[in-house]
């Protein structure tokens, strides 16, 4: 808010307000009942006052005229009551459903954007913009709303009520006050740097602990006990060192600054008293002292939450940036207007001299020419980390070629809805993911409307009906996302069954690497047979019986295609891939 | 709760003087509305200037009494505090060290993790805030009561009446809303989980062209939340105008009486303003008090999960023997079952082998077999439940629990690496390992290559668990930490699954060239890494289907004959 000069955060403001903006009505109605419970809440302790003026001794009290005016403050206090109530609902619904807004948005954005972003932002750092930014942001907002306008009403009020009574004593309520300020933003700024070390303290015992704990099998394997409890001993002594420094001296703030409180208190009252004393002319009325006195107790605590509003709001926009930044990320380019609907696809994938890197400075696909003709498989083989999962992104538009075509059936795949040309294909990656729910929900995945026949069939057909049978509610099993206490290999047997019910024309597969143990493996061989029969076929694969009936192998390497074709041309070549295929039988000579 | 109590005892005087000095402070403020009440009557009242300063100067000086209260009472309440969080800590941290891993099974990582930070943190603050708050607020609030006895036992009635109406308000309210806004926090998780979910699943949602169904649910889950926290929001809003509302209706009877008081002559005018101020006292400090015990009862619930992990019992006693005279057989299984706390079945189930210095030992069969319980009762991370498990003719249940594991290298599943160096790493082997030893095992080990190559080389930092190595460097450099022991016995629990193939036959190689000649233990899914060992054990629920080398297996074992069938297809043999 201070920095004008800072233009993103200025826009970022605007976004803000523009957000809030849809509840326009409501914050106006918000704004005119906080003005109107400042201006009554004020109004009270002079009521107050002029009670007590009315009660001055033995039979010199005027009965009459304090009922009237407590009759006054009750109507007051109603009012106030009821206008604060609603406006707190208010400004509740405003910020949740701001939030709410925020969050629609944020996951529509989730669901349209290019995998592009998301492959290279973590889940969790996007899930805390989604989740603890917005939180924060709604806090900053609710908090903003109530304390900075009505603080700033308060205090302007305030001044007003007491300027029209007395100059004199306002003068010494204006002047001390600000000392309160300056005594907590001096305590803050000297706490600044002890709050620093603590957190990066912290930080470092966190990382410590984290770390020890995870690797503890290891700790107690190679007998550190001992060392790794110096070292955290050593942390901790530190960290407590810390802990008490800043934990005292911002705990000092609050006595501090009710010191400062107390010191306008007496000062009003002093001054007060001597004016009331005189009698004279200029003279206020015991009244009056005490409506003076109740301000000065409650005149500071605006201009400290104020303070404490302005971080809080600076935050809130801070958060609101990262928010922005993900809701406005450009989307996928969407389906071409013309865009064709791919039907009865019969599986026919040409892929045309493709170019294809993540970054332009990085070269990965090369001039890419590959005929997969209805009902081939095409293996796709490499060590670990060779790109082997770039080919399913290009094939599925996940990406897009940087230059060259894909065609299905003849239909370049740049021209086809993403939605026809995805229904095309079937894919069983080998991070499985299951979506929290049952079991059956999970195999209807791509048809809702599969019959419970259907269903069984499927799961027969993929080796998955035997061990769901098995589960305590059957195919009404309700699963976590992470899959809960099924195997990895029976993960990826509902993974198979789930394509199994689509039964597509096109096939992606990703075989599993060596998690999976040898007996559900085979079951998951046999399955992902059944399923290739007759259809266009893409596995990444790792096992040599999948990859030497392939009608054409890819080699990749260090995400270049090295070599291309069938087993037996491969091996005669005597390149890559023949020693890749060797070193599998590196122990059988030895 | 007692046991974590112990852990402040040492700050008994800080316990006690934070308090009292709070209570000191306490004491001063509630001076104040009479000094007030004194000016009005006899400064203003007579026209006593002299006596508007004296009065004055003591408001000065209760404050500046108060401020050093205050600030004295925070350095006890914070010194106390945060004295307790690390001693608990440090106690938190040291019996977690000390736990079998079956009881860290039990607990998990996370939890314990939680249990180390957050938990002690809001210990920490609620031990803090307690020290502080807990006595000051009734006391005001009860000395407020009592003042206006003092002051006028008529009108102090109102007090009496209005003082459990705002209670019943403040904590009717806090805990009406307490289990809302748990219930809140349950919806913001569900929608953080759906959130998660999708962006985890991305590609398969795509594929499935799920999109607007997972938007949908999303919807639902989000509105549900939005008008859960609009009602929470509307009730807790309650509380101010309503208390507000309490406070004034007590106003006006106080002035409507004081004034009938004043009038018979029994009450004065500044005495019927300390009422009024005393009177505003109490409000404030009731909506401290019930804030305190909001968060003293996550204290509270955070300190019980902090006392179950402290009553658990480590769950392995070290025993105190050693070997007399190097055995025959090194390690040797007789008739051993193992089964895991709180599982139904027997992990393992009537083992028995016998392997000699040198000899190499592979364990193969499909996962939930068996496979690393078998090896990991070796060093004694568990113990068996029938039978028993020999090194050196020793049962490892009366070994030297600390001799034992020095003799063993063990190589597990997860490539774990703590943050440090490279040679920090491999110094857990032996912190006496000499520059040559080190560089003998990354050879072995197949990292000598790149280990050579990184700036620093063997002083090249390593991050948090590893994080700056690929998983096939990691589990590398593992297996070299393990070697820098120069252990009698090597364990090498699926330790190669990271390696592409060939690394995996050339690391094989070398150990079995080496000069040091361990038993080596080799758990592999994978057929090829344990063909050429001496034994090789065949393990199919918990069983001992075969035991035996690669050939005899062959012919003897339909098991094993399946598992290489299935990696080594037939006509390549």
């Amino acid at each position: 808010m201070k920095q004008k000069s800072d233009p993103a955060r200025r826009e970022t403001l605007k976004k803000v307000l523009a957000r809030i903006g849809r509840y326009k009505g409501a914050v106006l109605v918000s704004l005119l009942m906080a003005a109107a419970v400042v201006a009554l809440t004020l109004y009270v302790p002079v009521l107050t006052g002029e009670a007590v003026d009315r009660i001055i001794g033995k039979d010199n009290v005027d009965f009459e005229a304090l009922l009237r005016i407590l009759l006054k403050i009750g109507v007051a206090v109603v009012l106030t009551a009821a206008l604060q109530w609603g406006m707190s609902i208010l400004n509740n619904r405003i910020t949740y459903r701001t939030v709410r807004d925020l969050r629609k948005d944020a996951f529509q954005k989730i669901e349209t954007l290019p995998l592009a972003y998301l492959d290279v932002h973590a889940t969790g750092e996007l899930t805390s913009r989604v989740i603890a930014d917005v939180d924060q942001f709604a806090d900053g907002l609710l908090i903003g709303f109530t304390q900075l306008f009505t603080g700033v009403l308060t205090i302007l009020g305030t001044l007003g009520f007491m300027l029209a009574v007395n100059p004199v004593i306002t003068l010494v309520v204006v002047v001390i006050t600000p000392v309160s300020l300056l005594v907590a933003s001096f305590i803050a700024k000297r706490t600044y740097e002890m709050f620093r070390l603590r957190s990066q303290t912290r930080g470092a015992q966190t990382a410590l602990i984290d770390e020890m704990i995870a690797g503890q099998n290891v700790v107690q394997a190679f007998g550190r006990e001992k060392k790794t409890m110096e070292q955290f001993d050593a942390i901790n002594s530190d960290l407590k060192r810390y802990s008490l420094r800043a934990i005292f001296f911002s705990s000092i703030t609050n006595p501090s600054t009710r010191f400062v409180n107390s010191l306008v208190y007496a000062g009003v009252a002093i001054t007060g008293a001597l004016i009331a004393a005189t009698g004279g002319a200029g003279a206020i009325t015991v009244g009056q002292l005490t409506m003076f006195l109740s301000y000065a107790n409650q005149y500071t605590k605006p201009f400290n939450e104020i303070s404490g509003v302005v971080t809080e709001l600076q935050n809130a926009l801070a958060c609101a940036a990262r928010i922005f930044d993900l809701i406005e990320q450009p989307s996928e380019t969407p389906d071409a207007l013309d865009a064709e609907e791919l039907h009865s696809v019969r599986g026919s994938v040409e892929i045309h001299d493709v170019c294809f890197s993540y970054r332009p400075e990085q070269r990965l696909i090369e001039h890419l020419n590959l005929q997969a003709n209805p009902g081939q498989r095409i293996a796709i083989v490499g060590p670990t980390g060779c790109g082997k999962t770039t080919i399913i992104n290009l094939l599925m538009r996940f990406y897009d070629v940087t230059s060259g075509r894909i065609s299905v059936d003849g239909v370049p795949i740049r021209k086809a809805t993403r939605k026809s040309l995805r229904t095309g294909y079937g894919m069983v990656l080998q991070e499985t993911w299951l979506r929290s729910g049952t079991i059956r929900e999970n195999i209807t995945m791509g048809r809702p409307d599969a019959t419970d026949e259907e269903v069984i069939a499927a799961a027969k057909a993929s080796h998955a009906h035997s061990f769901i049978q098995r589960l305590p509610n059957g195919y009404d099993t309700y699963i976590s996302e992470d899959g809960g206490s099924l195997s990895q290999g029976q993960k990826q047997l509902l993974c198979i069954a789930r394509v199994m019910l689509c039964l597509p024309p096109m096939l992606i597969l990703d075989e599993a690497t060596s998690s999976i143990d040898t007996r559900t493996e085979l079951r998951v061989q046999e399955a992902f047979a059944r399923l290739m029969e007759g259809r266009t076929s893409f596995v990444v694969a790792h096992r040599l019986s999948t990859i030497r009936t392939a009608d054409c192998i890819l080699v990749m390497r260090d995400g270049h295609i090295i070599e291309q074709g069938r087993h037996e041309e491969l091996l005669e070549k005597g390149g890559f891939y023949a020693m890749l295929y060797n070193s599998q039988y590196a122990g059988i000579g030895a | 709760m007692k046991r974590l109590l112990s852990y402040l005892s040492s700050y008994r005087k800080e316990c006690i003087l934070g308090p009292l000095f709070k209570l000191l402070e306490a004491t001063f403020e509630l001076f104040v509305p009479l000094v007030i009440a004194s000016i009005i009557d006899r400064g203003i009242g007579t026209g006593d200037t002299a006596h508007i300063w004296r009065m004055g100067a003591l408001l000065i000086g209760l404050a500046v009494i108060g401020l050093v209260s205050a600030i004295t009472a925070q350095y006890f309440a914070a010194k106390a505090a945060t004295g307790f969080a690390a001693s608990l800590k440090k106690a938190v941290f040291g019996h977690l060290q000390s736990l079998s891993f079956s009881a860290r099974d039990r607990l998990g990582t996370s939890t314990m993790i939680t249990r180390l930070t957050s938990d002690v943190d809001q210990v920490q603050s609620g031990v803090n805030l307690t020290l502080r708050l807990f006595l000051r607020s009734p006391f005001i609030v009860f000395g407020a009561m009592v003042m206006a006895f003092f002051v006028d036992p008529k009108a102090a009635w109102i007090f009496v009446v209005a003082i459990p109406l705002l209670s019943i308000v403040v904590f009717g309210i806090i805990l009406w809303t307490m289990p809302l806004y748990r219930k809140a926090q349950a919806g913001l998780d569900g929608v953080t989980g759906t959130f998660r979910e999708n962006l985890n699943g991305v590609r398969v949602i795509r594929a499935f062209r799920k999109e607007a169904d997972e938007q949908a649910r999303f919807d639902a889950q989000n509105d549900a939340l939005t008008r859960l926290n609009e009602f929470v929001g509307k009730i807790s809003a309650a509380m101010n105008p309503v208390t507000y509302l309490i406070l004034n209706a007590a106003l006006i009877v106080l002035l409507q009486t004081g004034a009938v008081r004043v009038s018979i002559g029994s009450l004065s005018q500044g005495e019927v303003v300390a009422l009024v101020n005393y009177l505003s006292q109490i409000l404030v400090e009731l909506i401290k008090l019930a804030n305190l015990i909001i968060s003293m009862t996550k204290a509270f619930a955070c300190a019980d999960r902090i006392a179950a992990v402290l009553e658990l019992a480590p769950g392995m006693e070290s025993g105190t023997e050693l070997p007399s005279e190097p055995n025959d057989a090194l390690v040797s299984f007789e008739n051993v079952s193992m089964a895991y706390e709180d599982a139904g079945g027997e992990a393992l189930f009537g083992i028995s082998f016998a392997a000699a210095r040198g000899e190499t030992v592979g364990v193969i069969g499909p996962t939930g077999c068996g496979k690393s319980t078998l090896v990991q009762l070796i060093p004694r991370f568990y113990d068996a439940t029938k039978g028993s498990v020999r090194v050196d003719g020793v049962d490892v249940k009366a070994y030297d629990l600390e001799a034992l594991r020095k003799r063993i290298g063990i190589v597990p599943q997860k490539a774990q690496l703590f943050l440090g160096t490279i040679r920090e790493n491999l110094l857990w082997g032996n912190e006496e390992a000499t520059e040559e030893e080190l560089w003998n095992a990354l050879t072995v080990a197949q990292a000598k290559e790149f280990v050579a190559s990184r700036a620093g080389g063997l002083d090249a930092p390593v991050e948090q668990n590893g994080r700056n190595f690929s998983g096939g460097q990691r589990q590398r450099l593992t297996i070299a930490r393990a070697l820098v022991r120069k252990p009698d016995i090597l364990i090498l629990d699926d330790s190669a699954s990271a390696l592409d193939l060939a690394t995996d036959a050339a690391l094989r190689k070398a150990l079995r060239e080496s000069q040091e000649s361990p038993l080596v233990f080799i758990v592999s899914q994978r057929a090829a890494s344990l063909m050429q060992a001496d034994r090789i054990i065949v393990l199919e629920d918990g069983r001992a289907v075969g035991i035996g080398t690669h050939a005899e297996l062959l012919n003897t074992c339909p098991l094993y004959r399946e598992i290489y069938d299935s990696q080594f297809p037939k006509e390549a043999v």
